[in-house]
């Protein structure tokens, strides 16, 4: 009929994932081939037999070593929860406090340790990509504006790299306070709900170029890079290091031809 | 906290599947209790709303492959599983062997893609989001894992595929 029969197809009809027609179009594609029908019903019959020799796990109680620990995850969660406000309070509230006295932003000029940058990107990241209702200030049905506002309270051209081809679309984006002024920090988002944050802040000493870097806070995985003036650090908790790197490859050349 | 009760709810699936990727019954529930340890100390990364069933999945696989690189190194070809849980107590105790013996011997990348799309029926796109693989990859393991699981269900197993046929 249209596209050929592929081993993919076959898998997916073991499986029973195929659209009707599809499912059609391969049964046809079977009816002809003896040896491949029996190579596919055994895989079903295969598939049949693991279920059932597994599936009295389902049915047998649960040994109490497992129960307890949910019991204490149970308990001790409440008091993570609040452990966990209290030390982004401290991460977050140190630059913050800085920023609301402005007499000591030109003086206090925070020294650059580049991997502040990671850790600060990855907080916002923990923090912000959770969010359902609120994950932006200002959404991408807007993004002129977003990036007018960020650009204006950053002092520099900022732009929202387009990731559409990656799956990645924009969300929107946020100001943020950092050491040196404000931060940008723009939210993508993938179909199926996998988010990634780009951190973006101005950097105290200009005229510094780096290779991108690695960091993993907390379970977020960070590129992060300086390109002259501007620090970037790509972050996901979502997505596995390789993905990320290809990202911010992207990311990087988008910005570096603006 | 909804999550909090559908993860115990979820605990005999994760039991089901360690117990088919790990071979045996206590180093399954090993996996499984790092795995709850793991999940409480990372709800707060769980976003609502998204599949928790697959978040929790990942975070198995996860300790799975870091437990196996902090073990010593196992030469699946050269393993003989001595573990015959429940012999004789379970209608389908030579078949449940045979498959443990079998899918032991199919690379670990192979066997995690082909028991998540058998036990737990995800969806390939499903599989990939868990494993963090492209689907792609997802499909070509689930191809080589089933071909190779048939041959040897095939080739070693003559008395139980012979029980098999006769009823």
């Amino acid at each position: 009929m249209s596209e050929p029969i592929s081993e993919a197809d076959l898998q997916a009809y073991a499986d029973g994932h195929l659209p009707e027609e599809r499912r059609k179009a391969v049964d046809a594609w079977l009816a002809s081939r003896p040896e491949e029908s029996e190579r596919i019903a055994a895989y079903r019959r295969l598939a049949s037999e693991v279920r059932a020799a597994y599936n009295t796990m389902l049915s047998e109680p649960v040994p109490p070593r497992l129960t307890q620990v949910a019991a204490a995850g149970l308990r001790w969660r409440r008091v993570a929860v609040v452990a966990g406000w209290i030390v982004l309070g401290i991460l977050i509230g140190v630059p913050a406090g800085w920023y609301s006295r402005p007499e000591r932003l030109v003086t206090q000029v925070v020294p650059a340790d580049p991997s502040m940058i990671a850790r600060r990107a990855a907080v916002a990241h923990a923090t912000y990509s959770p969010e359902v209702r609120h994950p932006v200030e200002v959404g991408a049905d807007d993004e002129q504006h977003l990036v007018t506002w960020l650009s204006k309270r950053l002092g520099v051209k900022v732009r929202a790299p387009k990731l559409d081809d990656f799956g990645m679309s924009l969300v929107g984006g946020r100001l943020l306070p950092g050491e040196n002024g404000p931060v940008a920090l723009f939210m993508y988002q993938s179909q199926n709900g996998r988010r990634l944050t780009l951190y973006v802040r101005t950097e105290a000493s200009r005229n510094r170029e780096t290779a991108f870097r690695y960091a993993r806070e907390n379970n977020v995985n960070v590129f992060y890079w300086i390109d002259r003036e501007v620090g970037y650090a790509l972050a996901s908790a979502d997505l596995t290091k390789d993905e990320l790197l290809r990202l911010a490859n992207l990311v990087y050349k988008q910005l570096e031809m603006s | 906290m909804d999550e909090a009760k559908r993860l115990v709810e979820l605990i005999p699936r994760l039991r089901r599947y360690a117990r088919a990727l790990v071979g045996e019954r206590a180093g399954a529930d090993d996996l499984v209790q790092d795995t709850l340890e793991r999940a409480w100390a990372k709800l707060h990364l769980y976003r609502r709303g998204t599949d928790l069933r697959a978040w929790l999945f990942t975070v198995m696989h996860n300790v799975h492959v870091n437990r196996v690189r902090a073990t010593r190194p196992v030469d699946p070809l050269e393993e003989e599983m001595p573990e015959l849980a429940q012999r004789g107590t379970q209608p389908d105790a030579l078949l449940v062997r045979d498959l443990d013996r079998a899918i032991a011997r199919l690379p670990a990348d192979q066997r995690a893609v082909l028991l998540l799309v058998t036990l737990e029926e995800m969806s390939y796109e499903e599989v990939a989001r868990t494993l963090g693989i492209p689907i792609g990859t997802v499909m070509s393991r689930l191809s080589r894992a089933r071909e190779k699981l048939r041959a040897m269900m095939l080739g070693q197993t003559p008395p139980s595929a012979k029980l098999k046929l006769v009823k």
